[in-house]
């Protein structure tokens, strides 16, 4: 940090600029200019807020994407599938059983179970072979989508989350002062708020895995050098299927998780799985810490492209990416 | 014959003579010709003509991954993109946009716009390598797709754009299906040569050298990346010349066009068919239209996506150069053709591609 200011005073100086104006526009009151020029303040803090939760639920996808990738160069294009699978699966359960977290564990057991399947019949026979692999999976993709569109239908799910996790909390941020002298505080869903909560939990979870355990060295050790990996006794294909099912679970149940903030529908599929591409291709494939930061930047370009420029939003995300790579083509956070 | 040979070299550098074609490829010609005059309509255009539009677009992504080693999904994108903009400076019925230029300038601006476009794309996923493109490709199609979808200054959101009509020239309206049908057996016709002609141009060698050995042709002082942005801008102009076709084909355009499951689709026909020789592509459209077409008599007409994403997978799985590979691999078994050796794989290019560099070498 020290060595940082020291060695780049100019943009030190300017990312604690940045972060003052960030941290007044928040907390502030808007004087009437500002309103005037780029809307209410309650637009942009709402907006905000969704493009931070939505970007948590991107990791959830996007990390597991990322897992898979970085072990076995196997760009799994059936994840967007599981994440809807797992979407559905969990519905099920919870409607059937009336217990919503027990429709998020099935989800995550059910949909790894299915990852670490794929791996040790399908991708196993032909390691080695990346082009292939994908091939398989884009094939998985199209009978998945059409399977599940003739067992769920075309009908759009929304679950209902857990009593506790209903309901909108008050934030401490001021949006207006009434002519009466009251202040207006900020409301904002306090499930979309714990999914935000769950996915830094995740997040901070997989850190741990992968930085203090021992299967977490292996996958690491995986990462850098698979044949010598294999080399010093482990079994390789037993990692690889463990992280497989760790990859699949996640999307499996961050299906259920975005399921309830949202809702989950046939195409769903192909929206996670565009978010995973995006993130990985912006934060570096293979490194969860660059899926946390591609997940933010996708989550709030998107959202701040929703409210702000409707019908050119999606070229925001495109141009971020189209910026990473052409500035790092390796991705923020990847190294080769 | 030495001489015949030699003055061969000027259109094509791999020199071929007429005794060296295959009495199967007259055949070919002459059934293709002559397919309008005993089939009826629905054949002629929902089929024939349908088959080789697909097979175009699939010819493209051909010459990207088989010839380059670059599977992109944004080819069909490109396809749409010019479909959209032969909609946007021509005519329309829907009245959004619809600039009115003449045929003569809407057809070539807007096929210069897909084959730039298409070479963007390459320069976007050239950056990176290998199972990247992939990836980026399908970002980009995925992007493109949702943007016309919410864009309805330009593209005209959900509905797009429809009533766009090919020009009445010499008389003949192009829509009708016997001039449509050769209209696009032309365009067919025409890119299946131009990409077996690249394939042994210096260019094409170029192009699947580096495929084999980037590194290495990048030691040797090639420009990798221009190769590879150049393959994407050839791909791009067939892609988008069959776009045209497209547009005019279905007669309308919309954010469907260019969707996800239609890109997916444009690959499940390329691999299907075969990513080794041209003809492949054109091979797996035949497929894809005929099982589009029939499956419904076949299976629910519902579950077409069942049906084709396991036959794609069949093939992955089993056969990993498609319907070509299949042949190859059963030919030397049928013993009907004396020369045949047992070539399997990879093998099959090297023997493909190895005579023509030599030739190449000589001249």
């Amino acid at each position: 940090m020290r060595q940082f200011i020291e060695r780049h005073t100019f943009w030190a100086i300017v990312l604690v600029l940045l972060i003052a104006v960030f941290l007044w526009l928040v907390f502030a009151v808007w004087p009437p200019w500002l309103v005037a020029a780029i809307g209410r303040k309650k637009t942009f803090v709402n907006t905000l807020f969704n493009g931070v939760t939505l970007g948590g639920l991107y990791f959830l996808v996007a990390s597991g994407f990322t897992l898979v990738f970085g072990l076995m160069r196997n760009v799994n294009l059936a994840h967007g599938s599981m994440y809807l699978l797992g979407g559905y699966i969990g519905y099920d359960v919870a409607e059937a059983s009336g217990s919503w977290f027990l429709g998020l564990a099935v989800a995550f057991l059910v949909i790894a179970l299915s990852g670490a399947l794929l791996q040790v019949l399908v991708f196993r026979r032909m390691e080695g072979d990346d082009l292939r692999q994908t091939l398989v999976t884009i094939g998985l993709s199209i009978v998945a989508a059409d399977l599940m569109l003739a067992a769920w239908t075309g009908v759009t799910y929304q679950f209902a989350p857990p009593e506790w996790l209903f309901g909108a909390a008050k934030l401490p941020i001021v949006s207006a002062v009434k002519s009466s002298g009251d202040a207006v505080y900020i409301k904002y869903p306090i499930y979309r708020l714990s999914v935000l909560v769950v996915a830094i939990g995740i997040g901070i979870a997989l850190w741990l895995f992968l930085n203090r355990t021992r299967v977490g060295m292996m996958i690491r050790a995986g990462v850098n050098d698979r044949d010598m990996l294999s080399a010093s006794g482990v079994n390789v294909q037993l990692v690889f299927a463990v992280v497989f099912a760790i990859g699949a679970g996640l999307a499996g149940f961050a299906g259920v998780v975005g399921g309830t903030a949202l809702s989950i529908s046939p195409g769903e599929d192909i929206r996670y799985l565009l978010a995973s591409l995006i993130v990985v291709i912006v934060g570096g494939l293979g490194s969860v810490t660059g899926a946390a930061i591609g997940a933010l930047l996708i989550g709030l370009a998107e959202q701040f492209g929703l409210a702000y420029f409707p019908t050119y939003g999606v070229v925001l995300t495109f141009l971020i990416m189209v910026f990473v790579l052409a500035v790092r083509p390796q991705g923020i956070m990847g190294g080769r | 014959m030495e001489a015949r040979r030699r003055r061969g070299h000027g259109i094509f550098s791999g020199g071929i003579a007429w005794s060296d074609l295959h009495p199967g490829t007259v055949a070919a010609v002459v059934f293709l010709l002559a397919w309008p005059s005993f089939t009826s309509d629905f054949f002629t255009f929902q089929i024939g003509a349908y088959s080789l539009i697909l097979g175009t677009i699939a010819l493209s992504l051909m010459l990207l991954a088989g010839y380059g080693g670059m599977v992109s999904l944004a080819q069909l994108t490109v396809a749409g993109i010019t479909a959209y903009l032969v909609a946007i400076l021509g005519d329309n019925s829907v009245g959004v946009m619809g600039l009115g230029w003449p045929w003569w300038l809407t057809v070539p601006a807007a096929i210069l716009a897909g084959a730039v476009l298409g070479a963007l794309i390459g320069a976007i996923s050239v950056r990176t390598e290998g199972i990247y493109t992939i990836m980026i490709t399908l970002a980009i199609a995925v992007v493109s797709f949702f943007f016309v979808r919410q864009n309805y200054v330009l593209f005209n959101g959900w509905t797009g754009f429809a009533g766009v009509e090919p020009p009445t020239l010499f008389g003949i309206y192009w829509r009708d299906p016997v001039p449509f049908y050769y209209l696009s057996l032309l365009v067919a016709g025409g890119f299946f040569c131009a990409v077996a002609y690249v394939s042994r141009s210096t260019f094409g060698l170029g192009l699947q050298a580096i495929r084999d050995n980037p590194r290495r042709m990048r030691a040797l002082g090639f420009d990798v990346a221009l190769h590879r942005i150049f393959a994407f801008f050839l791909a791009g102009l067939i892609a988008a010349t069959a776009g045209v076709l497209l547009v005019w084909f279905n007669g309308r355009v919309s954010p469907g066009t260019m969707g996800v499951e239609a890109s997916i689709d444009i690959l499940v026909i390329a691999v299907v068919g075969g990513l080794r020789h041209p003809i492949g592509p054109f091979l797996g459209a035949v497929g894809f239209v005929l099982l589009e077409n029939f499956a419904i008599d076949l299976i629910d007409r519902e579950r077409f996506n069942t049906v084709i994403g396991l036959v794609f997978l069949l093939v992955v799985l089993f056969s990993p150069d498609g319907l070509l590979g299949l042949w190859n691999r059963i030919r030397p078994r049928l013993r009907f053709d004396r020369n045949a050796r047992p070539v399997a794989g990879r093998a099959t290019m090297d023997a493909a591609g190895q005579p023509a560099s030599a030739r190449q070498s000589t001249s």
